[in-house]
């Protein structure tokens, strides 16, 4: 089963959810992966020990134009749906503009005069890791100043496989980063803060999830901090709370040092297994499937 | 003088210390970019005067009364968004890209391209000047684009307002929307906070930042939660040639504020937190105007 940890908002606690989940489940033995799908700021590595098993490059592929075979019909340019093929027919100007290219092919097929040929362009890597408990743990990173980090957080779930319980840190927000996660977990849980901020994006979040058919839970994180908005649309809108993390120093600086929790604070541990039962055993009633 | 505030890292505050500076003194634009979870209007509760239709990105749509399941469009689709499923060509609405090559080769012209309508853009007044954000719809894609119509918006207002100085909120990560918000700024403010994430984080959106301006500067929100990381921090930014423009403490009333639609500037002028963001606010738009 694939469960995704998301949240509209950033710096909920995403990554502190799924990376505590995956060291509980990974003390007791369960089969446990960890995919970080927050390819533009991954995070998860700096909370374990790792060994690196595999580097994979995701790369597009992008139009290389011969400008000698080139016979300046256009046709190239007008089957870009993304504005990447500069075409000044009367100046004899044709350039491939890469950053805007998203790899699609048609232009390689429009073109008449097998005057495009394709390289590839590595738009990110997918680094397959072990935990020195070796625990699987899967890094989706794009690299800086390249535009869509969706190919590599697909290439890392595959990578992921179906084994066990795959938990997906998702990126933030609810565009396409966030639905390419989610598309593809058996599960969703959000975390947000119960601030009006938190509860913005928390509707957000669950509005995007209801047209995919997906029905999320939630955790609190940080509930003591604001007010009763997120609990208050939680009851109208009858969605699982799953559980409620109070404010922490002890939490705070752990986390900011890279440092996990459910190492150190016991009632933490246990607050976690908890969690890990309620989403296992809740899989099937509480989210379903497309 | 257009400035961006941006992170990396989801929840160090941008938003909070966007609120704050759009309120400090100076009448101006203030255009909310973070399109897929946008919360500013929270605390400012604009008055619109306009709204516009955002019409977003494309998606494939299969009509099954002509097509034949000859298979071509799901061989050339490289987004493995087409899959035939009991004699059935499906297109998956979150795998599509848009980008016409499957509409542009069906023999049976049974694919056509559709545009939702569902985003909107708001422009209108607030407190303190005029504000401009986007509201992307559940499930939309292309927040790149949504996020340069904005900043036209914004530009439009302020040379019909005649205001100098637009601020704009940006999202968080590196990819596409961030990339939208940077480009072509005259300065760009980075809040991070002190933590490991924070810091790996903020060297990613430094590097793409630092292609955009030179002029880029960084604020380390709740400093005291690490103040060692706050250092590090610190001592990195100076390496890069980057200023600090200031270390905020955590202070519990920022949330406080934003529970009653203010900024903690506004609604505790006499806080510590307060007193910095107005420093920081003041040296920045004097230098500007040197």
């Amino acid at each position: 089963m694939k469960i995704a940890v998301a949240s509209g908002k950033g710096g909920t606690g995403k990554t502190f959810v799924a990376t505590n989940l995956f060291n509980v489940l990974s003390h007791r033995g369960d089969n446990v992966t960890l995919t970080d799908c927050d390819a533009e700021a991954p995070n998860d590595l700096l909370f374990f020990r790792t060994r690196i098993v595999s580097v994979t490059e995701v790369t597009h592929q992008v139009p290389v134009i011969n400008k000698d075979a080139c016979t300046w019909c256009g046709r190239c340019s007008q089957w870009c749906n993304y504005n990447a093929i500069f075409y000044v027919p009367n100046a004899k100007v044709i350039e491939v503009i890469e950053s805007l290219c998203h790899g699609c092919g048609a232009c390689s097929f429009a073109c008449n005069d097998e005057a495009i040929t394709e390289k590839p362009v590595t738009l990110g890597t997918v680094t397959s890791c072990r935990t020195d408990k070796n625990y699987p743990l899967i890094e989706a990173r794009l690299r800086v100043n390249e535009m869509s980090p969706v190919r590599i957080i697909k290439a890392a779930i595959k990578e992921s496989g179906d084994d066990g319980v795959v938990i997906l840190d998702a990126p933030p927000g609810t565009s396409c980063p966030f639905i390419q996660t989610v598309d593809k977990a058996d599960y969703v849980v959000l975390v947000t803060e119960p601030t009006p901020f938190g509860l913005s994006d928390l509707r957000q979040s669950v509005e995007t999830l209801k047209e995919m058919r997906k029905e999320p839970a939630v955790i609190i994180n940080r509930s003591d901090i604001g007010d009763r908005g997120v609990a208050d649309y939680l009851e109208k809108e009858k969605i699982p709370l799953l559980a409620e993390i109070r404010y922490d120093p002890a939490i705070a600086r752990a986390y900011s040092e890279g440092r996990l929790v459910t190492d150190e604070i016991p009632e933490l541990a246990s607050l976690f297994e908890e969690l890990a039962d309620k989403i296992i055993d809740g899989y099937g009633t509480g989210s379903s499937k497309r | 003088m257009e400035l961006a505030v941006v992170s990396g890292k989801g929840g160090t505050g941008k938003s909070s210390v966007t609120a704050a500076f759009a309120t400090a003194g100076e009448r101006l634009v203030v255009a909310d970019c973070d399109v897929d979870a946008a919360n500013l209007y929270l605390l400012f509760n604009p008055e619109h005067d306009t709204e516009q239709v955002y019409i977003g990105g494309y998606t494939a749509v299969v009509d099954h009364a002509l097509c034949t399941v000859c298979g071509i469009c799901e061989s050339y689709c490289r987004f493995d968004a087409i899959t035939e499923v009991d004699d059935k060509i499906i297109i998956s609405e979150t795998s599509c890209d848009g980008c016409f090559f499957c509409s542009r080769i069906c023999p049976m012209d049974a694919i056509t391209m559709v545009r939702s309508d569902r985003s909107r853009m708001y422009s209108g007044s607030f407190r303190n000047g005029k504000m401009v954000y986007g509201r992307l719809a559940p499930g939309e894609e292309n927040s790149g684009k949504l996020v340069s119509l904005v900043r036209e918006e914004a530009k439009r207002v302020a040379t019909a307002q005649g205001m100098s100085t637009i601020l704009l909120d940006g999202p968080p990560g590196i990819g596409c929307p961030v990339i939208s918000t940077v480009t072509g700024v005259d300065r760009i403010i980075i809040v991070t906070e002190p933590t490991m994430s924070g810091l790996e984080d903020m060297k990613r959106v430094h590097e793409v930042a630092r292609k955009f301006t030179g002029d880029v500067g960084i604020i380390i929100n709740k400093y005291d939660l690490n103040e060692a990381m706050a250092d590090r921090i610190e001592g990195w930014c100076v390496a890069q040639g980057s200023a600090l423009l200031g270390r905020l403490p955590y202070d519990r009333r920022v949330t406080e504020a934003m529970i009653s639609g203010k900024s903690v500037t506004e609604m505790f002028p006499e806080a510590e937190i307060s007193i910095i963001l107005n420093e920081i606010w003041n040296k920045m738009t004097t230098n500007g105007k040197e």
